[in-house]
């Protein structure tokens, strides 16, 4: 066991589940809410020349996905360190 | 010099570019294949990655699709990128603290079973031919229109070389070749984009160019293209370029099965398997999504500038029509593949493209990314060039697939199953008759495709998602799931989603309609109701037998931090 005491382990399983949720959200919102659902009644504000449904369905989410993944990274590599379970 | 010279040179100069790489990185790291991978910096690892995943289904086929499906096809957009999302956040990192090197060895592991393992590496193979028979039609595509040969000719010739570069292979896993196959890879994609946004819109950058007016001199000048793209199609008789026709449900369903595939893609994963530390499965995971984004975020100014172009020389910038006698070069070198072809319909001698009655064009949309430079007038280095970058994303990922299988066959399924005493040398043999049985079966349905590249290819990820991304999933999350719940998972995930794909497009074409799809979801996304069943099976059936043993429970807690990865192991 890395952790010093059960409660650790759990503390931090929970911080890393809540985390992974909260980007999720992120991720789900951007892609299936503003490309998909959404689409039609975004269509109406225009962005760059772009549809702002369209833009999302074809460029926005990409681009989102990419600051996911390095929030992610950042965010664990912290969590890891406060918990010191970071790799030697 | 013509496009077929230069296009011989420069491919011919990219082929000799991989094997002089894997000759010289291959002196100093025979001796252990995965330490050499182990050794790289994320950023090399995610670029070496991104050469691995991108397909010709990426770079031949998928801004095609998305120049004649406008909105809708952006869920090959959203659906090859988004998936990394879960891979990263998901799986990678869970995964690299395991410490195996394929998938069904996770598999067998984590649900301490040999059936489990046997099942996973069925649904390895299964999904793996299914993307390597898209792959050969897009090897195809490419060596028809530069040999000036049919498509069938095109297959077959692609095929010979698959087989060779893989069998011959060692290429596979040497991490600095497929750096410098994603860069002639995203140069190849990403130079005549430029050259074509500059001359449409006056943007240097495609990305913003795809939003802007056209320039001066082109036909709807001062308009933004994306309305011009929109009229041209309302007139044309063409669904909206930026609203689409699938309905909402198919456009979600195969989203989906196209994000939650590509987290359960066995020749994916393992790039993650095989770094040297958990934080850095994060992070490579990341940086292969920035290369990735690279590419995709051009395809779709690539597939909105391609449709305008070719309306406008097809029909001309008045939109009546252009003399067949007068078509420039490339209608003519594509009608010899017989992926464009003309029908004079009301015998006015003029070509004309439509969406309803009076189109006397087909336009075989595998064709539009390599046809595309030609079409928008570019030199002939371009087109060239193009074509080396088709060939080096076709190659990187047949042959990586090919792998998967022969390794499947003879090393998982034989040695480790069925019959365990085979030699080595046995091994090796039957490594090679997979590879070319295969790439037989997938020469077949190059010639014969059930639909375009991406769309074939998007098969193997409703596969991928109907069987892996559950039992990995549920495997890291829910430490309690036995091996008898992750198998009957699998198995109704993966022979539902088949059934399906196999009754629409091979017993039963004629119903491949959305009257007849269960929930209107076409079959490039039922994986994502295969996978919602896997979920619910694998619970269901682990509810009623009980759970895992607390070995498996305790492995499966030690694999959530990352303190005390080792390397991985065999």
């Amino acid at each position: 066991m890395a952790f010093k005491s059960e409660e650790l382990a759990k503390a931090y399983w929970r911080d890393n589940i809540s985390l992974v949720l909260k980007l999720l959200a992120v991720w789900f919102i951007v892609s299936y809410g503003f490309g998909i659902i959404l689409v039609d009644w975004l269509n109406q504000f225009t962005f760059f020349g772009f549809k702002l449904g369209f833009w999302f369905a074809q460029q926005g989410s990409i681009i989102t996905f990419v600051i996911l993944i390095f929030v992610y990274v950042k965010r664990m590599a912290a969590l890891d360190n406060k918990y010191e379970v970071h790799e030697e | 010099m013509d496009i077929q010279t230069l296009t011989f040179i420069i491919v011919g100069l990219t082929f000799a570019l991989y094997i002089a790489i894997a000759i010289w990185s291959r002196a100093g790291s025979t001796s252990d294949f995965y330490v050499a991978s182990g050794g790289v910096h994320p950023v090399m690892n995610g670029m070496a990655t991104a050469a691995d995943w991108m397909s010709a289904a990426s770079f031949i086929s998928m801004a095609g699709i998305i120049a004649f499906a406008g909105y809708d096809g952006s869920v090959y957009l959203m659906g090859w990128t988004g998936g990394y999302v879960l891979l990263a956040l998901c799986l990678a990192p869970y995964l690299r603290k395991f410490g195996k090197f394929t998938v069904p060895d996770f598999i067998g592991d984590r649900y301490y079973s040999q059936t489990a393992r046997t099942i996973a590496v069925i649904c390895a193979i299964l999904i793996s031919f299914t993307y390597i028979a898209g792959q050969m039609r897009g090897v195809g595509v490419v060596f028809s229109r530069f040999l000036e040969v049919d498509i069938a000719t095109g297959v077959f010739i692609g095929a010979v070389i698959v087989f060779f570069y893989t069998v011959l292979g060692g290429m596979k896993g040497i991490t600095y070749t497929q750096v410098a196959q994603y860069c002639v890879l995203a140069f190849a994609y990403i130079v005549p984009a430029v050259f074509i946004s500059i001359y449409m819109t006056g943007h240097v950058l495609p990305q913003t160019g795809f939003g802007a007016t056209i320039a001066e001199g082109v036909a709807g000048e001062g308009t933004y293209l994306l309305d011009r793209l929109d009229g041209l199609s309302a007139e044309l008789g063409l669904a909206a370029y930026t609203s689409g026709i699938k309905s909402k449900i198919d456009v979600f369903a195969i989203t989906c099965a196209l994000m939650v595939g590509t987290a359960g893609l066995p020749h994916v994963i393992v790039r993650f398997f095989t770094v040297p530390k958990v934080r850095d499965a994060r992070r490579s995971a990341g940086w292969a999504l920035v290369f990735i984004s690279v590419v995709y975020l051009t395809a779709p100014s690539i597939a909105g500038f391609a449709k305008v172009n070719l309306i406008n020389t097809v029909n001309g910038p008045d939109l009546q029509g252009v003399e067949y006698d007068a078509a420039p070069d490339w209608v003519k070198n594509w009608e010899k593949t017989g992926l464009i072809t003309w029908e004079d319909k009301n015998e006015d001698g003029k070509m004309f493209y439509s969406g309803d009655a009076r189109n006397e064009m087909t336009v075989d949309r595998d064709i539009m990314v390599l046809a595309n430079p030609e079409i928008a007038n570019l030199p002939a280095w371009v087109v060239a060039l193009v074509a080396a970058g088709g060939v080096a994303a076709a190659l990187s990922t047949s042959a990586g697939l090919l792998l998967v299988i022969s390794t499947s066959v003879s090393h998982d399924l034989l040695k480790r199953t069925l019959t365990p005493n085979i030699t080595d040398k046995q091994e090796l043999m039957w490594a090679r008759v997979a590879a070319a049985v295969a790439i037989a079966l997938s020469t077949w349905f190059g010639i014969n495709p059930p639909g375009f590249v991406a769309q074939v290819v998007a098969f193997a990820f409703g596969l991928a998602a109907a069987s892996f991304f559950p039992a990995i999933i549920l495997g890291i999350f829910y430490k309690r799931m036995n091996s008898t719940g992750a198998i009957a998972g699998m198995i109704v995930g993966i022979v539902f989603t088949l059934a399906y794909i196999i009754y629409f497009k091979f017993v039963n074409p004629a119903a491949n309609n959305a009257d007849n799809w269960l929930f209107g979801i076409s079959p490039e996304g039922i994986g994502t109701i295969g996978m919602l069943l896997n979920f619910i099976v694998s619970y269901v059936v682990h509810k009623m037998t009980g759970d895992a043993p607390q070995d498996t429970q305790d492995l499966v807690e030690s694999i959530r931090y990352p303190r005390g990865a080792g390397g991985a192991t065999h």
